[in-house]
């Protein structure tokens, strides 16, 4: 699905991922955790094609594509689905205006005609009940005025309806209750097939309890310091970082 | 240099005046009176403070001519294209003059009158009452201007209690054979409990440069409803002035929407005066402007009795070499309490090369009231671009959204379905 070698990236010029791997396999789910700061956003941005970011060493391919050479909405069209840490409100632009624009740009860039409204309504109302979010909301403008947790499950509900084959959530879980969390978790665990795989970046073990990840990984200081199964998470729980910065230092 | 050269524009248009005082309408003490101010202050400059970002005296040179009877054919089919709402009113300012052929008025419903200005001003009571009472022509050389020279425009009157669901609308369209000036003038009254909606509209026909000075008057009766819209869709040819003095009674409510969509060179001077307590009165407006465009609005509301209210939100879409001019004047007189005034202007820059002056100014004299004012100007807003693209939209297609989007918040307000259509299809064919 993608794979990622010795990435650098730095935004004003200050280095902040600093020659990352990482491979993620079709169908599989990895967990990306890690203090504050130390770059799980970034690598999510870099990865979307976020301009500010410069790579300056390292690549990525994408299911044989070079991504890095791809604008952000090529990346999107090709499959590559970012749901944002903070999703950004966009007044006057109606999310289900912008859902169809996007869901017919990606068809377009596929050499398909636009979706039929029929069918996109029936789409609709399907991923709506999928993650449990209020039919009124999507006839809102895109994000304004949600609360935070219904800004998060519109994320789910947007890669729902772009069945994307690489998924990456950037802190979905904060901010959700514990009922928000249920829902989101199970909607992403409905979208899981052999085809689709995931990067799901996470201060909280407890989302892995519902969203079973096959890989877990611990990014510290622009680097992937440590990798292991579902257990490191919990690992990571009891004891916290320092182990491992003091270990990545010592490396 | 030959003699002639030396006879600026000022001289020759106010030799004009002289040869054609007799033959022009109304009181001719008052238009020798807004002359002689006019002589004595000039044509603006940007030495002037209020005209600081457009320069009238720079476009106004010999080459206008004021001879009205230099024109083209105007037809019947080009008015049909202008018409906006099909279920209308239409009335006709033909090169600054009213047209009895092209505003057929067969069918007015009842307690509505419409006629041309020139009889109005001999003939109306009403007419006669209202004419030139709001707009000072001290206020303003254009002012001074048009009440010296104007030629035509109409008046049109609404009586007490008559509520009209029918848009009037005004076409002013210019179609000369030589560079000209035109001076239109119209006078809208709308009396006691009665209700109207009138659409001004500005057109060109063919590329002969115009310069516009259009003034209207507005008298909204205590109690009334008026809905005012103004759109400017003139072609590059077209240089305008265009003032608007509205007089709001109390109890009323007076809606100003004004589109800046066409012209190289437009100055809006959109002035209201609250006279009576519980006044309110909304001001939109909406210049997506480019090219070499110059837009420059000027806006007074003038709170001078208490409890009124006001609420102004002005946006503008500047791309390529285009510049505009925002001006908000509020002012709160000291009797004035328990005033509410709200304005606000917001800019998107497309291009570098886009400029936008923003300049609100609040004179609050009265201490019990209810005032804010914002101001942005800035680019598309990054992260919701990156948002959009990273959904799959292309870059053009997520700005053209995000434009859209900002406009709208201004298109949204006009109540009229078919002008709200119009005015986005407008919008898309300037962004392109
Ligand atoms: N646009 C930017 N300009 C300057 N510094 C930035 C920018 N974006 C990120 N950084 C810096 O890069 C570092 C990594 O930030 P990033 O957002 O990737 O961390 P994170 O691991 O996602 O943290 P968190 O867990 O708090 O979300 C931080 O020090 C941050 O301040
Ligand atoms: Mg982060």
């Amino acid at each position: 699905m993608i794979t990622i070698k010795n990435l650098h990236a730095s935004v004003d010029g200050k280095e902040i991922l600093k020659g990352l791997s990482l491979e993620v396999k079709d169908g599989e789910v990895h967990a990306i955790m890690g203090p504050n700061g130390s770059g799980k956003s970034t690598l999510a941005s870099v990865l979307a094609g976020k301009s500010e970011y410069e790579v300056t060493a390292g690549e990525v391919i994408f299911n044989g594509k070079n991504l890095l050479e791809l604008s952000a909405e090529d990346r999107a069209r090709e499959g590559v689905f970012l749901a944002f840490q903070y999703p950004v409100e966009i007044p006057g632009v109606s999310n289900i205006n912008f859902l169809k624009t996007s869901i017919n740009e990606i068809r377009a860039y596929k050499g398909l005609g636009p979706i039929e409204p029929k069918e996109f309504l029936a789409m609709v109302k399907e991923k709506q009940k999928l993650v449990e979010l209020d039919g009124k909301l999507t006839g809102r403008s895109v994000n304004e005025g949600f609360s935070g947790g219904e800004k998060k499950r519109n994320e789910i509900f947007q890669m729902a309806m772009l069945e994307p084959s690489l998924g990456i959530l950037d802190e979905t879980d904060s901010g959700l209750d514990i009922d928000a969390l249920r829902i989101v978790a199970n909607g992403v665990n409905k979208l899981r097939d052999a085809k689709r795989s995931f990067i799901l970046v996470t201060h909280y073990q407890r989302l892995l309890d519902y969203i079973v990840p096959d890989f877990v990984h611990v990014l510290y200081n622009g680097r992937i310091v440590k990798s292991g199964t579902k257990e490191l998470a919990l690992e990571l729980e009891e004891k916290g970082y320092d182990w491992l910065k003091s270990e990545s230092v010592e490396a | 240099m030959n003699a002639t050269a030396t006879i600026t524009f000022k001289d020759s248009l106010l030799a004009h005046f002289e040869q054609s005082l007799p033959s022009l309408f109304g009181d001719a003490q008052l238009r020798r009176k807004a002359a002689l101010y006019f002589e004595e202050k000039g044509i603006p400059n940007r030495k002037w403070e209020d005209y600081k970002y457009i320069n009238p005296e720079a476009v106004l040179k010999s080459d206008f001519g004021f001879r009205t009877n230099r024109m083209r054919e105007i037809t019947p089919h080009d008015i049909n294209e202008f018409k906006l709402v099909k279920d209308s009113i239409v009335i006709v300012i033909a090169n600054g003059i009213y047209s009895a052929e092209l505003s057929p008025m067969n069918t007015l419903p009842v307690g509505i009158t419409i006629s041309n200005i020139a009889d109005a001003v001999v003939s109306n009571e009403i007419a006669k009452k209202h004419y030139a009472k709001y707009a000072k022509f001290d206020a303003d050389p254009f002012v001074a201007l048009n009440t010296a020279m104007c030629a035509g425009g109409v008046f049109v009157h609404v009586a007490k209690n008559v509520q009209t669901k029918t848009p009037i609308q005004i076409i002013h369209v210019s179609n000369f054979e030589t560079p000209s000036i035109a001076q239109p003038r119209n006078l809208i009254v709308v009396e006691e409990s009665a209700e109207a909606i009138v659409i001004e509209s500005y057109e060109t026909i063919g590329p002969i440069k115009t310069f516009l000075n259009t003034l209207t008057e507005v008298y909204v009766g205590p109690n009334a409803k008026f809905d005012h819209y103004r759109i400017q869709t003139e072609g590059e040819n077209a240089f305008q002035m265009n003032t608007l003095q509205a007089s709001v009674c109390g109890n009323s409510l007076y809606n100003t929407y004004t589109f800046t969509l066409g012209g190289i060179f437009t100055r809006n001077n959109l002035n209201i005066l609250f006279t009576e307590k519980n006044g309110e009165a909304h001001l939109y407006g909406l210049y997506p402007i480019t090219n070499s465009q110059v837009v420059d609005n000027h806006t007074i509301v003038d709170h001078a009795v208490p409890n009124c209210m006001s609420n102004e939100l002005y946006k503008g879409v500047v791309n390529e070499k285009a510049s505009a001019t925002f001006n908000g004047k509020i002012f709160v007189r000291p009797d004035a309490q328990k005033t509410n005034a709200f304005q606000t202007n917001r800019n998107i820059l497309l291009s570098d090369d886009a400029t936008v002056n923003t300049k609100p100014q609040l004179e609050i004299y009265a201490d019990d009231v209810k005032c804010s004012h914002g101001t942005s100007t800035g680019k598309v807003n990054e992260d919701a671009m990156f948002y959009l693209q990273a959904r799959g939209i292309g870059k053009e297609s997520a700005r053209a959204l995000l434009i859209r989007a900002f406009a709208e918040e201004v298109v949204d307000q006009v109540k009229i379905e078919e002008l709200r259509d119009y005015i986005d299809k407008r919008i898309d064919s300037i962004l392109k």
